[in-house]
């Protein structure tokens, strides 16, 4: 996410703090290429130029050229301009008004509004609501179907909509259903069509003025270039847009397009989209995400990522186990997997303040490992997990045949597994109060 | 219809794909100054051409326009630049006897219209009473089978499928077979959508492709890459990654009817020396068109 624009950028910056003074014509030369980089990420072009003349502005003046860090100053200012480019401060979905509460999703074909919906329902579920998706695409072949199957995925109810009905039918018997299901948020995933699609702005307005939705969201892809504005723009005028979703950023997309809409339409992004997994949906915040680009990483995400995955008892639990030495290779996987359900190791580690994402880039890590992990521990007897001492020739073996792993795997395994018991005896021994943050690796 | 006709057709309602507002900037009695090339400079950006082929052609144009005084002048010397940009097709192979049937693979990123631009290949070789098959091999996406189906019907075509969450380098290597067996001209591989970055999916596209040549060798005899044209400059490294897996030998650009210039689409074609052979400017199946940057180029100035 951001990685060639952070590179671009981070290049120009180490220049300037490379630097005691600056002149007037260093600010200048490196802003430029802060132009460039800008540009090449996709940000739209008024909006580079806008930013950087706001930056410029405030660069030249005399307390950055007398400061006695001129180029640490100006990280900060393009951090504070990047900040308020993207909307300042993370807003909240609105869900206000008519009871049940209705969210639109828009967006052009393909910019993943089927699929956000599913995240969304799986997210307002988590907060506490109860969601209700609509699938009102009878357009697009298979389209209802594709929702239908999201829904039993993540045991969200679906409205059975049929390609026989009219949008605006659909919309109103489902408010109905969505009551008698005891739902209380409506999830709607309307067509996706070209924003110059007149028939379509038509049909969503009808939609509009039928349900009076508490939001309306456009989803839009990170990797649009730079017509990423005018379609946000044509939809926000037909329908006012509460928000944005963005989509597809775990790619390598610039994202040039997220620093842009709010700068245009004046309309915030409310979520980013991040993976596969249904679960991969992040409330946007765009301090956090300018400090990400800046490479100056993003541990509140990491935190709150790490709160919403980790049991509190079960990590109490741990503690205790882990301070009587009594940590077993199922309490390693479960370690393991509650990592995991954080997301990707490599998105992970993207979030941490001072890592090379280059290096990041070279080490290649594949997050099947773990899963080869959980095979061959799952491969083992109870016995097994909780004496390791007990493996010998004959069950290593046997384990590594029914994970369908090779011995050498096994004993990798078994022997990070020791190393990791060998820190933690020692911290034990060194009468560390809390091994909470620990994990074994 | 003659080509250029039809072509101009399909244009008139996207007349400005590449770039707008160009033939007013020439057009318009003016000198050849600084202000000229900032705002030739701004529509090549907007256009998504991307930073750096927009300097190499301000630069060509700018150091060829020393020795012109108009922006009328002017114009032809940007012309010149903007259609060496696209590769020289190359001749389709859709004849060739010993391939047959001549397979296609089309990839790409997700929710780029991939199926779409599929379906309408199918119902194109139908028209031309060709015997066209479908392999639906994207069994990951929900209803991404029933969604082919659908086309399938539509073209009346053939079409192999398993079920949902099956190897789709099984579907491809059985699509080929029953292509062979059945006497097929045209063998379609439909795969699901991917993100470029994520290696182990890349790595089963590789899959896919080998098994098509494990049946037949030399198949696929093309790989479509299907790029959207409101994608920006993340296109050039969709482009590289797919190269790079499965050999890209075709583009098509899809959602030109909107107001996305897919001025990407001649970066990738640059770098990777693959011509854009379709443009998809519609819903309507005749609204994928083959693209000839000559005459495109010229009905964008006329």
């Amino acid at each position: 996410m951001f990685d060639n624009l952070s590179d671009k950028l981070n290049a120009v910056f180490k220049k300037l703090k490379g630097r005691g003074t600056l002149t007037e014509k260093n600010i200048e030369e490196g802003l430029k290429q802060v132009r460039l980089a800008l540009l090449e990420a996709d940000v739209n072009y008024r909006v580079a130029k806008k930013v950087i003349s706001d930056i410029k502005e405030r660069a030249l003046g005399q307390d950055v050229m007398d400061s006695l860090t001129p180029g640490q100053q100006i990280v900060k200012i393009v951090y504070d301009e990047f900040t308020t480019m993207m909307g300042d401060e993370h807003e909240a979905l609105n869900f206000g008004g008519a009871t049940p509460a209705s969210i639109m999703l828009v967006g052009l074909q393909g910019s993943g509004k089927t699929t956000t919906a599913g995240k969304l329902a799986l997210f307002l579920r988590k907060n506490g609501r109860k969601p209700y998706l609509v699938p009102v695409d009878v357009y697009r072949p298979a389209a209802i179907e594709q929702l239908q199957k999201l829904g039993s995925q993540i045991g969200v109810p679906v409205f059975p909509s049929t390609a026989q009905m009219a949008p605006v039918d659909i919309c109103t018997e489902a408010v109905r259903s969505a009551i008698n299901e005891g739902c209380d948020t409506l999830l709607i995933d309307t067509a996706g069509r070209l924003h110059i699609d007149e028939e379509l702005m038509a049909e969503l307005e009808a939609i509009k003025k039928s349900i009076k939705p508490s939001e309306i969201l456009l989803v839009a892809d990170a990797m649009t270039g730079q017509d990423a504005v005018n379609i946000a723009e044509s939809f926000d005028k037909r329908l006012n847009l509460g928000g944005v979703i963005l989509s597809k950023m775990d790619g390598d997309a610039r994202g040039g397009a997220a620093l842009s809409i709010k700068a245009v339409t004046g309309k915030p992004l409310k979520f980013i989209g991040v993976g596969e997994k249904t679960t991969a949906l992040e409330p946007f915040y765009p301090d956090r995400m300018a400090s990400r680009i800046l490479g100056m990483g993003d541990t509140l995400s990491f935190i709150e990522k790490a709160q919403e995955a980790v049991d509190i008892k079960k990590a109490e639990e741990l503690e205790k186990k882990l301070r009587k030495n009594q940590f077993t290779l199922e309490d390693f996987m479960d370690q393991i997997s509650s990592v995991r359900k954080m997301g990707s190791i490599k998105e992970l580690i993207g979030m941490l303040p001072g890592i090379n994402k280059k290096q990041l880039a070279g080490m290649n890590i594949d997050d099947r490992e773990f899963v080869r992990i959980e095979a061959i521990i799952n491969s083992m007897t109870p016995q097994e997990r909780r004496d390791h001492a007990i493996i010998k020739g004959s069950r290593k073996k046997r384990i590594a045949m029914g994970s369908g792993t090779t011995v050498q795997d096994v004993n990798k395994l078994l022997k990070s597994y020791t190393q990791a018991m060998k820190v933690v005896k020692k911290f034990n021994k060194g009468g560390l109060r809390s091994l909470k943050n620990m994990l074994p690796f | 219809m003659d080509l250029i006709g039809k072509f101009k057709k399909g244009l008139s309602k996207t007349r400005d794909i590449l770039l707008t507002d160009v033939n007013e900037l020439f057009s318009m009695d003016r000198k050849i100054d600084e202000s000229l090339f900032e705002e030739l400079e701004e529509i090549l950006v907007m256009s998504d051409l991307g930073i750096d082929i927009t300097m190499e052609i301000m630069e060509k144009v700018s150091k060829k326009s020393r020795k012109l005084s108009t922006a009328d002048e002017l114009k032809e010397v940007f012309k010149d630049e903007l259609k060496a940009l696209f590769p020289v097709k190359e001749e389709t192979l859709l004849n060739d006897p010993k391939a047959k049937p001549h397979v296609i693979m089309v990839v790409g990123v997700n929710g780029t219209g991939k199926t779409t631009t599929l379906g309408k290949l199918a119902l194109k070789y139908k028209s031309e009473g060709k015997k066209v098959l479908i392999a639906a091999a994207d069994t990951f996406r929900a209803a991404a089978i029933e969604q082919v189906e659908i086309w399938a019907d539509r073209a009346s075509v053939s079409i192999v499928k398993h079920r949902a969450g099956a190897d789709p380098a099984a579907v491809a290597f059985d699509g080929v077979e029953a292509g062979m067996a059945r006497g097929m001209d045209v063998v379609l591989i439909d795969t699901a959508g991917r993100l470029h970055t994520q290696k182990n999916l890349m790595d089963e596209l590789r899959k896919i492709k080998r098994s098509v040549s494990k049946r037949m060798p030399g198949a696929p005899h093309e790989v479509l890459m299907v790029l959207d044209a409101t994608t920006g400059q993340n296109a050039l490294s969709q482009a590289k990654l797919f190269n790079e897996a499965v050999g890209v030998t075709s583009l098509a650009l899809t959602k030109l009817d909107g107001t996305a210039k897919g001025g990407i689409v001649a970066a990738v074609a640059k770098s990777m020396k693959a011509p854009l052979k379709y443009i998809g400017i519609g819903e309507g199946v005749e609204d994928l068109q083959e693209f000839d940057a000559e005459i495109f180029v010229d009905a964008l100035f006329d």
